[in-house]
């Protein structure tokens, strides 16, 4: 039997490869799933949210330009400092969601496994979205998928960590930079999944971690002029305001993933990398 | 001295047009529930065409009744059967491509030897081209038994009549669904000339319906509750307006709205196929298109080289009759559209750019706009950054690849971009970093129905043409 005090984690934001406190100065407690106490989570502003935003475009020139093979690497890179902190987010996941250690591990290594399988899309998405277009003409012509820009992520409410990378991963994996809004109840898988991502070789401001009220920071995402897409799941099961968010979103014409059903544990399918890819199309003559 | 050019019009005796025309619905003209019609003129000499039914509600109701009914036995259809039709419609078009042409040309005021040889021949390509598809859709990439949406309603604009019905069209019925088109309020002929095609391929009733009318025609459509479908043509702002009504439905959308396209001519570019390449890219169709390159980024060491060759090939333009064979430049498409080009123009001056255009006759009456061109153009003025949708090219200039690039970005839009240089790796430097759907190298405005088209941000989201322009119109 230890006399030690235990040291409490400050949790903090991830935003452009630092982690700072909300601007607000702002915290909301977060509890176990009977409703224990487990720590101050920072209560992210509209302010907050837009400064996420600048970064994950600072970030987007670089993480887009970088080769595919680069990004597998670093997804890769990813589910092996995940690995080695299995402990830590099986805890985490299992006071969060109120599951056994062992259902915990399950979404744990079904997460650190997801990262994998994203990892080892980078290089082959394009080949299987685009293509030569064999067109009537003396032309080479090609489409190519491109990223499409800074994505604004809602992340499930339910599945704080299995789900948080289901939606993070496939918007990363092809070149787009992320503003992600943890899950509002249970925050701090993705609080320490930005601790993570810091050590894994991710460039700054590709993945920003918010935490705090969905509804608060979903509202001025959504209507934000340098957001190419947004994914609404985690209003899923609000009609009322996934509404709300798109109609706010056809300001701009951003890309929007509809909330829907979705089994986290499932083969995701390439459904969530495509919504946020465009195609180029690239012509030119042929002739000698 | 050069011969002048005798008038070589093509004959209008090919097209019969009625002097008035109902809606096509469930296989049947019949006129508008509330008996409201208007009238479609020539553009050239606003010659009143015939009159068309305005569509209410309760017409847009019984449409959508109709095509709702039919896509029970048309999505159940073996894709075989269905690709038939599709193929029989490519054949009819084939066949009456001189009559349709003379037909798009009178009502759209475009030049005839661009509706013969440019929009007819895509037009019938696009349906041979997803008649193909039709049997194939699980070979596609896009799952392995993927389902039609159901209804499709789809809005149109004037610019390409019966080129955007195929790209609606087409893919749409391919896959199994059934459509309700409203074409746009001046130009509704063809598509009502198309519902006649329809009959005679003995497409099942109610497969494809034709509602003329103006907006609020298409606004009834997009919000009708049982359209599972939404697919738009146009002006980012009605597109913006359209997302905003679907938000929060189960309906599917894409959009391919505005663009304000850079065509880059870097120094090393080969400067005669740059200057036919600058024209082409903005007198196409009197600058009436979405991909138009309406802003010349030209490098300043060749600027005025290249300012020199493009006044001289633009001075030997033909502006006229949009029936004469050797007119290059038609009439602008109405009233309407003509006041906003010239508004925009003079705009253009009153923020100091130079305008010039060359010495060119336009006819009494019809609505023209000679091709015009400005120089001194700041990115901050309106020309650079509005879409004029006439023939109106603003010229700007940069110094390096970056600048360039910086600048062709520089706009919510990013529909289509143009490159000029001889130097490979530079020219798929520059495709790389252009935020934009369409890059033509070399080249401008080229189409083809297997190679995907469609917008960066604001020019809207979804691809037309190619395999990618199947996903619009099934649940994946």
């Amino acid at each position: 039997m230890s006399d030690r005090l235990s040291v409490f984690k400050t949790y903090k934001l991830y935003v452009g490869g630092k982690f700072p406190r909300s601007e607000s100065g702002r915290v909301y407690e977060v509890t176990d799933a009977k409703g224990k106490w487990l720590a101050n989570a920072p209560l992210s502003s509209r302010k907050d949210a837009r400064d996420a935003v600048v970064a994950a475009r600072k970030a987007f020139g670089g993480w887009s330009g970088a080769t595919a093979y680069n990004r597998g690497q670093i997804l890769y890179r990813i589910a092996e400092m995940l690995e080695g902190r299995r402990e830590q987010f099986v805890s985490e996941v299992a006071d969060a969601e109120g599951l056994s250690k062992s259902k915990a591990a399950a979404q744990v290594d079904a997460a650190i496994d997801r990262w994998v399988w994203y990892a080892g899309w980078s290089d082959k998405i394009a080949q299987v979205a685009g293509g030569a277009n064999p067109v009537a003409g003396p032309f080479f012509n090609l489409s190519t998928p491109e990223p499409t820009g800074v994505v604004a992520v809602l992340a499930p409410q339910e599945s704080s960590f299995l789900g948080l990378v289901s939606v993070i991963a496939p918007a990363i994996v092809t070149g787009n930079t992320v503003v992600v809004v943890a899950s509002e109840k249970a925050p701090l898988p993705a609080l320490s999944l930005g601790e993570v991502l810091a050590t894994s070789d991710l460039p700054g401001g590709v993945v920003n971690v918010l935490s705090g009220r969905t509804a608060e920071i979903a509202g001025p995402l959504a209507a934000h002029q340098d957001v190419n897409a947004i994914d609404l799941a985690g209003v899923a099961g609000d009609r009322e305001e996934a509404t709300a968010l798109e109609t706010a979103a056809a300001d701009n014409l951003k890309r929007v993933h509809r909330p829907q059903a979705v089994d986290w544990t499932a083969d995701p399918g390439t459904d969530r990398m495509l919504a946020y890819l465009e195609t180029k199309t690239v012509w030119h003559p042929m002739g000698v | 001295m050069a011969f002048e050019y005798a008038p070589a019009p093509e004959s209008r005796a090919v097209v019969d047009i009625a002097p008035s025309y109902g809606l096509f619905i469930d296989g049947e003209f019949a006129d508008a529930a509330d008996g409201k019609v208007f009238k479609t003129v020539s553009p050239a000499n606003e010659e009143v065409l015939s009159e068309v039914a305005q569509a209410g509600a309760a017409d847009v109701e019984r449409a959508v009744k109709a095509a709702r009914k039919a896509f029970e036995k048309w999505s159940a259809l073996p894709g075989a059967e269905r690709a038939k039709y599709l193929f029989r419609i490519a054949r009819l078009i084939q066949e009456r491509s001189r009559e349709l042409a003379v037909l798009e040309s009178l009502d759209n005021g475009k030049p005839i030897k661009e509706s013969r040889d440019s929009d007819l021949p895509l037009v019938a390509a696009h349906f041979f081209y997803y008649a193909g598809w039709a049997d194939k859709l699980g070979h596609a990439g896009l799952g392995t038994d993927p389902k039609p949406l159901g209804v499709a309603g789809q809005v149109i604009p004037w610019n390409f009549p019966l080129l955007m019905l195929a790209w609606k069209i087409a893919p749409a019925l391919a896959c199994g669904n059934t459509v309700v088109l409203k074409p746009a309020e001046t130009t509704p002929l063809s598509a009502l000339f198309f519902a006649d095609i329809c009959r005679q391929a003995g497409l099942p009733r109610g497969v494809v319906n034709i509602l003329t009318g103006d907006g609020s025609t298409g606004a009834e459509l997009v919000a009708h509750p049982d359209v599972d479908k939404v697919a738009f043509t146009g002006s980012t702002e009605v597109g913006k307006a359209i997302a905003r009504t679907v938000a929060g439905t189960d309906k599917k959308l894409t959009l391919e709205l505005g663009g304000k396209a850079a065509n880059i001519v870097f120094d090393d570019a080969p400067l005669d196929q740059a200057v036919e390449g600058i024209v082409n890219g903005i007198f196409f169709n009197q600058g009436h298109v979405c991909c138009a390159g309406s802003r010349l980024l030209v490098q300043e060491s060749v600027q005025d080289e290249l300012l020199d060759a493009l006044k001289r090939r633009m001075a030997s333009l033909r502006v006229g009759d949009p029936l004469d064979k050797n007119t290059d430049i038609g009439a602008i498409n109405s009233a309407e559209q003509l006041a906003r080009i010239k508004a925009l123009a003079d705009a253009g001056e009153a923020e100091g750019a130079e305008r010039w255009a060359p010495a060119c006759e336009l006819p009494g009456e019809g609505y023209w706009f000679a091709p015009t061109l400005f120089t001194g153009v700041t990115q901050a003025h309106r020309i650079a950054r509005e879409e004029i949708f006439g023939p109106v090219l603003s010229v700007l200039t940069f110094r390096t690849p970056e600048e360039a690039v910086a600048k062709a970005n520089n706009t919510p839009y990013g529909l289509s971009a143009g490159i000029w240089t001889e130097k490979g790796s530079r020219s798929l430097w520059t495709a790389g970093k252009l935020r934009a759907g369409v890059v033509w190298s070399n080249t401008f405005n080229k189409f083809d129905p297997a190679s995907p088209f469609g917008g960066y941000k604001e020019s809207g989201f979804g691809r037309e043409g190619g395999r990618h322009g199947l996903e619009a119109y099934l649940n994946v």
